[in-house]
């Protein structure tokens, strides 16, 4: 029917199974962390007037079931290394395996995949769209996944219930709270059950109590088995976190930041 | 990705701008009613020329009076008489080629029987007419070589003049009046129904060359007694002199030759016009069909520029559509929807747009083409090839026009996307 119809028989990435909690006890390192990043170079614009470097020599592993915030003022980098944890960009120079793959080898359609299966994204401003239901928005991954119709509903309904909003699948995201909204975006990034749950300042649009609210939900879904990787700018929502690694001018500093500038400044 | 789920997510979206969606599809539907009018009319005029060219056949000349760039054929008749019954003489004697030669006369007035009238036109013909016309007798010996030579008062009457005249009644034999001459029934002719432009070609009576001329159409014809422009002819003139050839290939050469011999029979100076035509009908035809095909052509060109505007229409849409959910668009690729599945679902919207639109535009363009055969004398061909093309069209429209709509979609970078 379409031009674009040689996709049709692309094999779907394969669902992963949930994060299983006791194959992967908290503080018992697992052998393959779901984030590997090895002395990773960003730069945009290399070789022009313009080159701009937004991380240099990064290196991070986050195990999983890890509840772990990048924390840095705006312009730090710390949006480009969400992206490219995320799997929406490509390091410059050094390796990123995300769940154990490297994703540079990987093209714009194998990329869209890994995030099928392994990337939750939970956004500041949610991102959701105005015309579905929450539970039709919820269900959108799953979609992509090739989840039969039948199926969607309940797992829908499921992830829902796990973010407290069982009785509001119904309801267009305008007329939900902004803290709804952001459970319901939070569902829609559990629904796959990725290896990654990503948030981007995810109370950034809400108020503090939401945000408390939103950001307790994060450590359930920890205790539940999810890795959850939290960029923000704010301490007080960085302490949320159990460990909390610092990034200012694209270089990331482990543990507690004095905030004095990096040495090399 | 299920094909299912691209589809309703297709539907979901153009259904969120209802009103947009249908008025981009109107540009489609328009095009492809047009498409199908035009090219049912087009097919129409060829099928009727066709038609015509089968019942002339391909071995036949016409010669009128009259130069071939002054107008039309029936302007001609008559106009200028430079034809003579010698000219059909000699071209049957003097061309080996021909096969037959005919000549007639043209007139009209009242045919009486008892107290019934009819007015019909009239031909004056010479022997070979019937053949050369195919013309057959349904009653009656018809003319005899004497009726011929010596000008006899006898007449074969056209079906629908013998019906008029005497209903159920025999015909043959009776004798009826043509300008108070009175003339002896001697045939009826067998009906042919229409005539290829639409009049009775059975309101028809046919007298002998010579009678025509001396008794109905010569000096002693009172003026005003129904003779018409023809009773002015001299008396060797003819209005038409047909020429048929046994093979058709010895067309061309016989109308040169017939050419040639009739300028030296009328003395024309080289280099000056003739004062006859020679018409190859067929030809005539041909030319004429090619026209159509030429005009076919234009019409569907003319319709395709419409369906052209409606495809960029939809390109157009579709491209403000892109922009204005570059958001969506972000958001589904980061959630795993991959450049594919994108440029998968645009690609469905433009599609949706075109087939619908194009199955809207079929049934307008059907009851269009059907209206105007009834309404018009247009003559319209409507089958499956036409609506067969016009689905291919809108096909064709829809991933022409979405393809580039879907791939600018495609190419999105998803952090940009997301960052609108």
């Amino acid at each position: 029917m379409m031009a674009a119809g040689s996709g049709d028989h692309r094999r779907q990435p394969p669902l992963v199974p949930a994060a299983n909690p006791a194959a992967n006890p908290a503080g018992q390192p697992d052998p393959v962390p779901v984030v590997r990043i090895e002395h990773l170079d960003k730069i945009y614009n290399p070789g022009t007037p313009g080159q701009v470097q937004a991380l240099r020599d990064i290196n991070l592993v986050i195990q999983g079931g890890e509840f772990l915030a990048i924390m840095g003022p705006s312009g730090s980098g710390k949006s480009t290394l969400m992206n490219i944890i995320g799997c929406l960009d490509a390091p410059t120079a050094g390796r990123y395996l995300c769940d154990g793959i490297d994703v540079a080898s990987l093209d714009a359609e194998e990329r869209a995949r890994l995030r099928l299966a392994r990337i939750g994204f939970v956004f500041q401003s949610f991102h959701l769209l105005p015309r579905m239901s929450a539970l039709e928005n919820v269900t959108l991954p799953l979609i992509y996944a090739g989840v039969p119709r039948a199926e969607r509903a309940a797992i829908a309904e499921q992830a829902l219930a796990q973010v407290g909003l069982a009785d509001r699948g119904r309801h267009r995201p305008n007329e939900l709270s902004g803290g709804q909204q952001q459970r319901v975006a939070i569902a829609r990034a559990l629904i796959n059950s990725p290896p990654i749950l990503l948030a981007d300042e995810p109370t950034g649009a809400l108020d503090s109590r939401t945000g408390e609210d939103i950001l307790a939900l994060f450590k359930r879904l920890r205790d539940a088995g999810h890795t959850v990787i939290l960029i923000t700018h704010d301490a007080e929502v960085a302490a949320h976190a159990d460990r909390v690694v610092h990034i200012r001018d694209g270089a990331l500093h482990e543990g507690d930041d004095d905030g004095q500038p990096p040495p090399e400044a | 990705m299920r094909q299912t789920d691209i589809l309703a997510m297709a539907v979901f979206a153009l259904r969120g701008n209802w009103m947009r969606s249908i008025l981009t599809a109107l540009g489609v539907i328009i095009g492809i009613a047009a498409v199908i009018i035009m090219v049912s009319i087009g097919q129409g005029t060829q099928a009727e020329l066709d038609k015509i060219m089968d019942r002339l056949g391909s071995n036949r000349l016409e010669v009128f009076p009259g130069g071939g760039r002054s107008g039309g054929v029936s302007m001609a008749a008559g106009s200028l008489p430079s034809l003579t019954t010698g000219d059909m003489t000699a071209l049957a004697a003097e061309i080996p080629e021909v096969q037959y030669v005919a000549a007639s006369v043209r007139s009209g007035g009242q045919v009486v029987f008892a107290e019934r009238n009819w007015s019909t036109s009239w031909q004056g013909i010479s022997p070979d007419f019937m053949a050369v016309n195919d013309w057959q007798l349904a009653a009656g010996d018809g003319f005899q070589a004497r009726d011929y030579s010596t000008a006899g008062k006898v007449v074969i009457l056209g079906e629908t003049v013998r019906r008029e005249l005497f209903g159920d009644g025999d015909a043959i034999g009776a004798t009826v009046r043509i300008q108070q001459v009175p003339m002896t029934v001697v045939g009826v002719l067998e009906s042919k129904g229409q005539t290829g432009w639409g009049g009775d070609a059975d309101d028809i009576a046919f007298l002998p060359l010579d009678t025509a001329r001396r008794r109905m159409m010569g000096a002693a014809a009172s003026p005003g007694a129904g003779g018409g422009p023809a009773s002015l002819l001299p008396m060797d003139r003819v209005n038409q002199i047909t020429i048929t050839v046994a093979r058709p290939q010895d067309l061309d050469y016989v109308q040169e030759e017939a050419t040639r011999l009739l300028r030296q029979r009328h003395r024309i100076a080289p280099g000056a016009e003739d004062d006859f035509t020679v018409r190859n009908l067929a030809q005539m035809v041909a030319t004429r069909t090619q026209t159509a095909r030429l005009m076919a052509l234009l019409l569907g060109a003319v319709a395709g520029i419409s369906l052209l505007v409606g495809g960029i229409g939809i390109m157009n849409i579709m491209l403000v559509s892109v922009t204005e959910r570059i958001r969506e668009i972000g958001l589904r690729m980061a959630i795993g929807g991959g450049p594919s599945s994108v440029r998968r679902q645009f690609l469905a919207e433009a599609l949706i747009i075109s087939i619908g639109g194009g199955a809207i535009g079929i049934a307008i363009g059907v009851g269009g083409a059907i209206a105007i055969a009834g309404l018009t004398e247009l003559p319209v061909v409507l089958n499956h090839k036409v609506i067969a093309m016009a689905t291919a069209f809108a096909v064709a429209t829809g991933l022409f026009f979405g393809y580039y709509p879907a791939s600018k979609a495609a190419k999105l970078d998803p952090i940009e996307a997301l960052r609108q």
